[in-house]
């Protein structure tokens, strides 16, 4: 298990980071926290000639209480982000979703910016930006530019994001007082990502958000379940509304659960997300 | 006794846990070359062409070696031999160091690349082109055996090894069983599990020119054996000069007893480019080449009277064997797994007939427990679903059938309709143990009232006896081994008085270092660390049938119990000689000769330095305090025990959640309480790990589906409740020390335990068996299929 040769660069700050993306062009790679690109390179699926490691950049790492919304830059740790006061005082799915991740030792190194860029369809992360209406703010040397967390997804391991790009922050408004969300995790036990994850968040009038990781090959807002549930947060209504769960979505299969499976495991948790929001 | 029966800390952990370990990974040597393996992507394919142009042309490539280079040596053999019933000799296909002609399954070796680092090599493995030309492969057991099925060996009809039977004469047991009140049948698959030692294999040949001496260091239980193989069939080397050593272990689980293509291939190839080679094993390789264990396709069937005693028992199974014998493979569903269908139960007449399969997929051999689990696993589920059928409670059945209790001193050992004589046994307290700490009687009553409230909980039974510190030789020769299987131990005492101990057995984790030391200091009534153990290299060992069968303290342990005894005996005439008396009036205890009724003594540094500087010395004695010796156990040894599992299952999402387990084992004599409750626990760990998450996926093409850690479920802490364990104990009445054994206990007993409960919590739906590892899925797709209103 060793990677193919490559060439190391460790850029002080955003612009030369960018700069040294533009000078490579497609033979660069970014490294953030390397737990996804590192096993990567060790299988040899991904062989870049030039790797420049944004771990160390100082203004990229942080999360900043900017009033009405809060910013995660884009090389927060998740543990980090798991014991943040800010990020729990407001946004409890997101500490809640951090503090599943793998383990102790993928949380004190993986990013934030780069399980999003990597878009691993069963990571946690993407589904709980988008039930929690993040904007992606992605640099290049070209300028900034900003991206809805729910256009950001395109596919399996695909985004939005173009070569020479570097997702920089992510901006989440902070919901009213009194919104109570959740994240919940049917996990796959041999990793520990997510065979289903869903986030969930409901507002003091009951207007609710629901997202899901892991069910399809991209996460996705289930828009079924929140017309379903239509503001009545009751048992039967949740109960009703959670067994709309990814209607009308393709659902992945694998020897952990099959799409039947996977399907019915949504509905569940969805439920049972949606009840902790009571 | 001052160590002996205590919780000494472990003497190596030190050096583990400080990361001071030494692997055979960590070793460099000057000159050394690094080998990378290419590995066929096709569990059935022919080789049509190997292109190694380009990657010979890469700078730092030192040689490349493919399978056309090993053609004409032999491949690496297998150690026991189990004939068909009819007396037809086991097909035993050559396992070549590299194949030349046809991959036989996914990871089998093509060619070697050595290169002047790990990383050219690497990049070298990735230009190599390999045409091959797939055919379809015969996986699935079932299919294997029919007509027309693709061959793994030309030369082996319908992938048959052999097929063997014992046990009472078949025609009684059918009749028993026609005859019996209740029959219950199980058909089954005792699945494939991938042993996945932490460290993974790896190997280091260096052929010294100057000396014309060979050295093999590799990841090994069983260095001396291996070198005997190595040495006598498949290289042919002179074996007084070739030496293997294994340092420090990180595991091995029964995966590295035996003697891989590798270990061959990098000495035969350090002798052609005279130069030291490490080949060592990624992740995805282990998965691959590591002999895995199980893979039994079973029907049992187990026939009771109307009072409940079993009349019967009558097992057919399927043994996988993969593509090739590995060392000790026929002997698992044979003579591992035939033998202990008796279990402690009185049943009268017992047949088992097994047929062992090649098919395209890897080696499959002994892996912790090796043939006791896959009894135990058929027995203790035949007992439990018997119990439901026949609405009996499961431990109440068990007493009515266990065999009454024998010492094997004032009562014989008991003798079975397999072929086994037990040494010693009292099965009830055990039991009676487990029900006690679980709180049986409550548990009936809280489980009750969880079903009226909606909720699934479960109980599950095992109780079981094993065969460990195999063996007498003489009897595993009668049964097909190839090799003897005592135990040698040296115990050198140097001039100081300390004491070095050259064990045969081998530790791979099992904490021998400290155990074994136990055992001298308090012999000989020293310090601790007065004593130190060696083991694992073959130049300081005399010789040593490795560390498996949970035998290293029973057999190994009974060697240098015999080394101390020479050693007491010959002090005994020195101190004689020094205190001015007859050696009849002179008793050793606890560190010193002494002169019986008086207060005249000479201690053991005195006596040892008597020895080496032998100036006022016995007439006519040797100088010297170094005894070696040779142990052949007189019987096998049969630990028991019984392990209850409680489990909780998610009625919506069918996760099934393991409350409790508790454990009482019996493995004789305990010499250090804490490593053998560890030991316990790794096993009971492991054998969680079959019933509920682990497994070998492979599809109908050959490849391992689930081959990497992301997608191969190990049991890990948290899926894990705070094992509740205790121990009766009954010695055994054969070997000095009165120990069994307890490597594999754990594993043997805990996977039946796990399946039970969570059968019992599923018993509203009428469901009484499924298939392991007991994942959600399967478990809520049984809830859905079942008709029943719970
Ligand atoms: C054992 C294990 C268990 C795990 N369990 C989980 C889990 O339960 N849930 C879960 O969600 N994830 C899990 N992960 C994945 C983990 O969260 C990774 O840390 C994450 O997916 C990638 O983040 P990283 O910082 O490590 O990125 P890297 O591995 O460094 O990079 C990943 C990819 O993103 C690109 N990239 C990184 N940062 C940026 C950026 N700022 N802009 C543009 N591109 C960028 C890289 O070029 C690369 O292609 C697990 C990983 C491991 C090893």
């Amino acid at each position: 298990m060793i990677p193919t040769q490559v060439e190391y660069h460790r850029p002080k700050t955003i612009a030369e980071a960018l700069e040294l993306l533009q000078k490579f062009g497609e033979d660069a790679k970014i490294l953030a926290g390397g737990h996804s690109l590192i096993p990567a390179m060790k299988l040899r699926l991904s062989t870049p000639a030039q790797l420049i490691d944004i771990a160390n950049i100082p203004d990229l790492t942080g999360i900043d209480d900017e009033g009405d919304h809060i910013v995660i830059w884009a090389g927060a740790k998740h543990g980090e982000i798991a014991s943040s006061y800010t990020i729990k005082e407001h946004l409890n799915m997101v500490a809640e979703a951090a503090g599943m991740i793998g383990d102790v030792q993928v949380r004190n190194f993986g990013t934030i910016g780069g399980s999003l860029a990597h878009a691993d369809p069963a990571a946690d992360w993407p589904a709980v930006m988008i039930a929690a209406d993040a904007t992606f703010v992605i640099a290049s040397t070209s300028g900034e530019r900003k991206v809805a967390a729910a256009d950001f997804f395109q596919g399996l391991f695909m985004t939005d994001l173009n070569e020479g790009e570097i997702l920089t922050q992510i901006h989440i408004p902070k919901p009213p007082a009194g919104t109570k969300s959740t994240y919940e995790k049917f996990v796959q036990p041999a990793s520990r990502f997510a065979i289903v994850g869903c986030a969930a968040m409901s507002d003091p009038d009951c207007n609710v958000r629901v997202a899901f990781a892991g069910v399809s090959s991209k996460p996705f807002r289930d828009t079924g379940i929140e017309e379903a549930l239509a503001g009545d947060m009751t048992a039967s209504s949740i109960e009703a509304a959670a067994n709309k769960a990814a209607e009308g979505v393709s659902v992945m299969s694998d020897h952990f659960a099959s799409e039947k499976y996977r399907r019915h495991i949504a509905k569940v948790y969805a439920k049972r997300a949606l009840m902790k929001l009571v | 006794m001052t160590f002996i029966g205590k919780s000494v800390k472990r003497v190596e952990d030190k050096r583990f846990l400080t990361g001071k370990g030494r692997y055979t990974d960590d070793i460099k040597l000057p000159g050394m070359t690094h080998a990378v393996i290419i590995r066929s992507p096709h569990a059935h394919a022919r080789i049509l062409n190997v292109n190694t142009s380009k990657a010979e042309a890469l700078p730092g490539v030192v040689k490349i070696f493919t399978g056309k280079d090993v053609a004409e040596l032999n491949g690496v053999p297998c150690g026991w031999q189990v004939d068909f019933k009819n007396g037809d000799t086991m097909k035993e296909p050559p396992h070549k160091l590299m194949v030349a002609d046809k991959t036989r399954h996914v990871g089998d070796a093509v060619a070697m690349i050595i290169a002047e680092t790990y990383a050219i090599a690497k990049d070298a493995a990735d230009m190599v082109v390999v045409d091959y030309d797939e055919m379809k492969a015969a996986i699935n057991m079932r299919e294997a055996i029919k007509p027309g099925a693709p061959l793994v060996h030309d030369d082996v009809p319908n992938n048959i090894c052999f097929d063997w039977e014992l046990g009472s004469d078949k025609a009684e047991v059918d009749a028993a069983m026609a005859a019996s009140h209740h029959v219950t049948t199980l058909e089954f698959i005792n699945q494939r599990v991938i042993p996945n030692a932490i460290e993974p294999r790896s190997a280091i040949g260096h052929y010294d020119t100057a000396n014309d001496r060979y050295t093999l260091y590799t990841s090994s239980q069983n260095p001396h054996l291996i070198r005997l193989l190595l040495c006598a069939f498949v290289l042919g080397l002179p074996e007084h000069r070739v030496r293997v050593v294994s340092p420090d272990v990180g595991g091995g689980f029964g995966s590295k007893i035996f003697h891989y293509t590798e270990e061959a291939l990098v000495v035969w190839a350090s002798n052609q480019i005279k130069r030291p080679i490490k080949w060592t094993a990624e992740r995805r390789e282990s998965f691959m080449t590591d002999a895995h264990g199980r893979d039994h396709v079973t029907k049992a069937e187990m026939g009771f009277d109307a009072d409940g005693k079993m009349t019967a028992l009558r097992v057919k199974t399927l043994a996988n064997m993969g593509a090739y014998l590995s060392t000790f493979a026929p002997c698992v569903p044979t003579w591992l797994h035939g033998t202990l269908l008796q279990g402690l139960y009185t049943t009268p007449k017992v047949h088992v007939d097994v047929t062992a399969v090649f098919t395209h997929t890897t080696a499959v051999d002994a892996y912790r427990g090796a043939g006791r689990p896959e009894a135990t696993y058929l027995l203790e589920r035949l007992i439990d679903t018997a119990a439901l059928e026949m609405k009996m409670d499961p431990a109440e059945l068990r007493y009515k059938n266990f065999i009454p209790a024998f010492d094997g001193v004032k009562q014989e050992g008991y003798t079975t309709q397999v072929a086994l004589q037990y040494d010693s046994g009292n099965y009830e307290p055990v039991l009676k143990r487990a029900l006690e700490m679980v709180g049986y009687a409550d548990f009936r009553k809280e489980q009750e009232q969880a079903r009226k409230d909606g909720r699934l909980l479960g109980i599950g039974f095992s109780t079981y006896v094993e065969a460990c510190g195999i063996a007498p030789s003489a009897v595993v020769g009668a049964l097909g081994a190839r090799a003897g299987l005592f135990e040698s131990a040296h115990v050198r005492v140097q001039p100081t008085g300390k004491v070095s101990v050259y064990t045969g057995a081998h530790s791979h984790g099992q904490g021998h270092e400290t155990t074994f030391a136990q055992i001298v200091a308090d012999k000989f009534g020293i310090p601790l660390e007065d004593v130190i153990l060696e083991h694992g290299d073959s130049d300081s060992v005399a010789f040593g049938m490795g560390t498996y069968g949970s035998r290293s303290l029973a057999v190994g342990g009974s060697a240098i119990v015999k080394s101390i005894e020479k050693v007491i005996e010959k002090g005994t005439k020195i101190a004689a000689h020094l205190l001015e008396a007859a050696e009849t009036d002179i008793e050793f205890a606890e560190g010193k000769w002494t002169v019986k009724g008086s207060d005249k003594s000479v201690g053991f540094g005195d006596v040892s330095l008597t020895a080496y500087v032998p100036h006022n010395y016995p007439e006519g004695l040797e100088p010297g305090l170094d005894f070696s010796s040779f142990y052949d156990p007189a019987n096998f040894t049969y630990p028991f025990g019984a392990h209850i599992a409680v489990v909780e299952i998610d009625k919506e999402t069918g996760k099934v959640d393991l409350k409790r387990f508790v454990a009482v084992d019996d493995v004789g004599n305990v010499i250090n309480p804490m490593i053998v409750d560890g030991q316990i626990h790794g096993g009971v760990a492991q054998g969680i790990g079959q019933a509920l998450f682990e497994g070998a996926i492979y599809d109908e093409d050959g490849q391992l589906v689930n081959g990497t850690y992301m997608d191969y479920t190990m049991p890990r802490a948290d899926d894990l409740p705070m094992f509740e364990v205790d121990r009766t104990v009954t010695p055994c009445p054969h070997n000095p020390l009165g120990v069994k054994g307890a490597g594999e206990a754990g594993c043997i007993g805990s996977t039946p335990a796990v399946a039970n409960a969570v059968m019992d919590a599923l018993s509203p739906y009428g469901i009484f068996d499924l298939e392991m590892p007991l994942t959600p899925e399967r478990v809520w797709t049984a809830m859905q299929n079942s008709d029943a209103v719970v």
